[in-house]
């Protein structure tokens, strides 16, 4: 392994969040804080409890899902599509550095960058209602694997892109409809029942409900299935962008 | 010398249109300047991206100091640095940052003095702290530059590096490219110049439509250059050459009424006051006469007109 080289790009990456500081972070903890107001505040404040558990602190696994699957996929996504796009990308390939290295470099930042976010969003949530969490250890488990495997998916979506829509459409018309109908703001439970069986097939809802379970023990589908869940996502983006390796597709001529 | 790159029957082929390479063989020694020559298209950015790795090669192989560039593309890549024809560099980056990005992702070590040196000897040092966009296309080009010397390659590749650079840029870049070579960095560059690729190479290649056309030595390419022939008109023709005049290797041309005579420029005497005495001697009269001499640029018409 390069770890010279893999810092190398780290450092720049993280670099460029640094250099946007206040668009990296301000703009999620805000849209964050105006969700408690609307969810939390406005509506909450008429739904009593969702499972024994205050509707606002209910809410906040699922904003902080919402937040890290978003800031995954945009931030690993942008980190190599703006390479290919301004056409730098030709250091990265003319260095003595393997593609498992330059994925590692990107996702590893997209990842970082997103997991910080996550923490801070959970910080801030903590001024507006208590939280409590059961399982800190499955809880950052939970965070660092789905950020990590969304980040896969953000880079697989930055190498498949051919312009900036491109790159915007994947997050916009899949990852926000699929967390919102994955129980961000509700509990599956709540939902009749052909509607239960549904969102069986949203992925999103066994990240959220794990993720859920180890703030308060509660979960729509059992937390064994949610980490094989995650893992298996996790595989999934792993085989693709060993696949993307192999046959060098939109990256070598 | 040893060869440091060894092109073996290298051909590429995009996706869509005719071949970009065809059987390339070429062996680049370590430490010479070596100049590739060749009109737009004519494969130049696609051999050098195929030896950096930038483009899968359809056929054939490359080794870089020994090591094959694909299967042992670490220590081959390491070796290399590249300077792209077109600008592409991170916009909102800072120079001195962006440099030392490409120290680190070739795997060096950081090293603050090799990267001041190398911005001083492009004279960026005083834009260290601006940001890429700010600097003007030259400066843009010197970052690339700085880019790829930042990791102390072996070799340089340098795709067109005089492109929209100011005269008296250009000339500060050639005096790096010759002190680089000094150091014992093996340069490659392209250029549509044939000046530059005089000034500059030791030797120079000529390709067209893919393939390589011809590679030598500029002295020999000077050699050939030196050769001017002189055309003598005459006041009649004549039927055959005088047997006295054999010494001189004449031709007849124009049904006798010219006379082709090749000299060498660089000799001591050409040759041409005593032919004139022998000629009137024997009873030839010259009316008129001009001479001619064949240009590196002549050289590489004539080269890349056959090919067509
Ligand atoms: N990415 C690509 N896809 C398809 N064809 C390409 C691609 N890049 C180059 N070509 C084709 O390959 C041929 C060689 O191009 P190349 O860029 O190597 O020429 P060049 O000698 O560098 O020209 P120039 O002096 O204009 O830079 C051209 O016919 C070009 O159209
Ligand atoms: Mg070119």
């Amino acid at each position: 392994m390069n770890w010279q080289s893999i810092r190398a790009i780290f450092v720049f990456e993280m670099a460029r969040t640094f250099r946007t500081l206040t668009q990296s972070v301000l703009s999620p903890v805000l849209s964050t804080v105006l969700y408690f107001i609307v969810f939390g505040a406005a509506i909450g404040s008429r739904i009593q409890s969702v499972d024994g558990i205050g509707y606002g602190a209910f809410i906040v696994p699922g904003l902080i899902m919402l937040t890290l699957l978003q800031q995954s996929v945009a931030n690993a996504s942008f980190g190599i599509y703006f390479p290919k796009f301004i056409g730098t990308i030709y250091e990265i390939l003319s260095a003595p550095i393997s593609f498992v290295e330059v994925v590692i470099g990107y996702v590893g930042a997209a990842a970082t960058k997103a997991t910080a976010i996550a923490l801070i969003i959970l910080a801030t949530s903590g001024l507006f209602v208590e939280i409590h969490i059961a399982h800190p250890v499955w809880m950052v488990a939970f965070l660092l694997l789905t950020a990590v495997s969304f980040s896969l998916l953000g880079f697989i979506i930055g190498i498949w892109a051919k312009s900036f829509e491109q790159l915007q459409l994947i997050p916009m018309l899949l990852i926000t409809p699929l967390v919102f109908l994955g129980g961000a703001f509700y509990s599956a439970s709540m939902l009749p029942p052909i509607w239960q069986t549904v969102t069986r097939f949203n992925p999103v809802l066994y990240l959220i409900s794990g993720f859920r379970w180890s703030f308060y023990e509660v979960a729509d589908v059992p937390v064994g299935v949610s980490l094989m869940a995650v893992c298996g996502f996790l595989a999934v983006c792993i085989g693709v962008i060993w696949l993307i390796f192999k046959t060098g597709w939109r990256i070598k001529q | 010398m040893a060869s440091i790159i060894s092109i073996n029957n290298l051909s590429k082929t995009y996706a869509s249109g005719p071949p970009a390479l065809r059987d390339v063989s070429l062996e680049i020694e370590e430490g010479e300047i070596l100049a590739l020559l060749g009109p737009n298209g004519a494969g130049k950015t696609t051999l050098i991206s195929a030896i950096c790795g930038l483009v899968r090669p359809s056929s054939g192989t490359v080794t870089v100091g020994g090591h094959d560039i694909a299967s042992d593309f670490r220590a081959a890549r390491s070796l290399i640095g590249l300077v792209p024809q077109e600008i592409t560099i991170e916009p909102f980056e800072r120079v001195i940052n962006t440099t030392r990005f490409s120290r680190g992702l070739f795997g060096k070590p950081r090293d603050e003095a090799h990267i001041e040196k190398v911005l001083r000897s492009l004279s960026l040092w005083d834009k260290r702290n601006a940001r890429n966009l700010e600097l003007s296309g030259g400066m843009k080009r010197r970052v690339l530059i700085a880019k790829a010397l930042s990791h102390e390659p072996r070799i340089l590749f340098l795709d067109e590096p005089t492109a929209g650079v100011d005269v008296s840029l250009r000339r500060e870049m050639w005096d790096l490219v010759r002190q680089l070579r000094d150091e014992g960095v093996t340069v490659i560059l392209t250029t549509h110049y044939i000046q530059e690729a005089e000034e500059m190479a030791d030797r120079i290649g000529v390709i067209n439509r893919g393939q390589l056309l011809l590679v030598e030595d500029k002295a020999t390419l000077i050699k050939r250059m030196g050769r001017k022939q002189l055309t003598l008109h005459l006041q009649a023709p004549i039927a055959r050459m005088p047997e006295t005049l054999a010494g001189y290797g004449l031709r007849l041309s124009d049904g006798g009424a010219t006379i082709l005579y090749e000299y060498d420029t660089q000799s001591a005497r050409t040759g041409i006051t005593r032919l004139l005495a022998d000629l009137s001697e024997v009873g030839i009269f010259v009316r008129d006469l001009d001479s001619t001499q064949d240009s590196l640029e002549q050289i590489f018409l004539s080269l890349v007109e056959d090919g067509a």
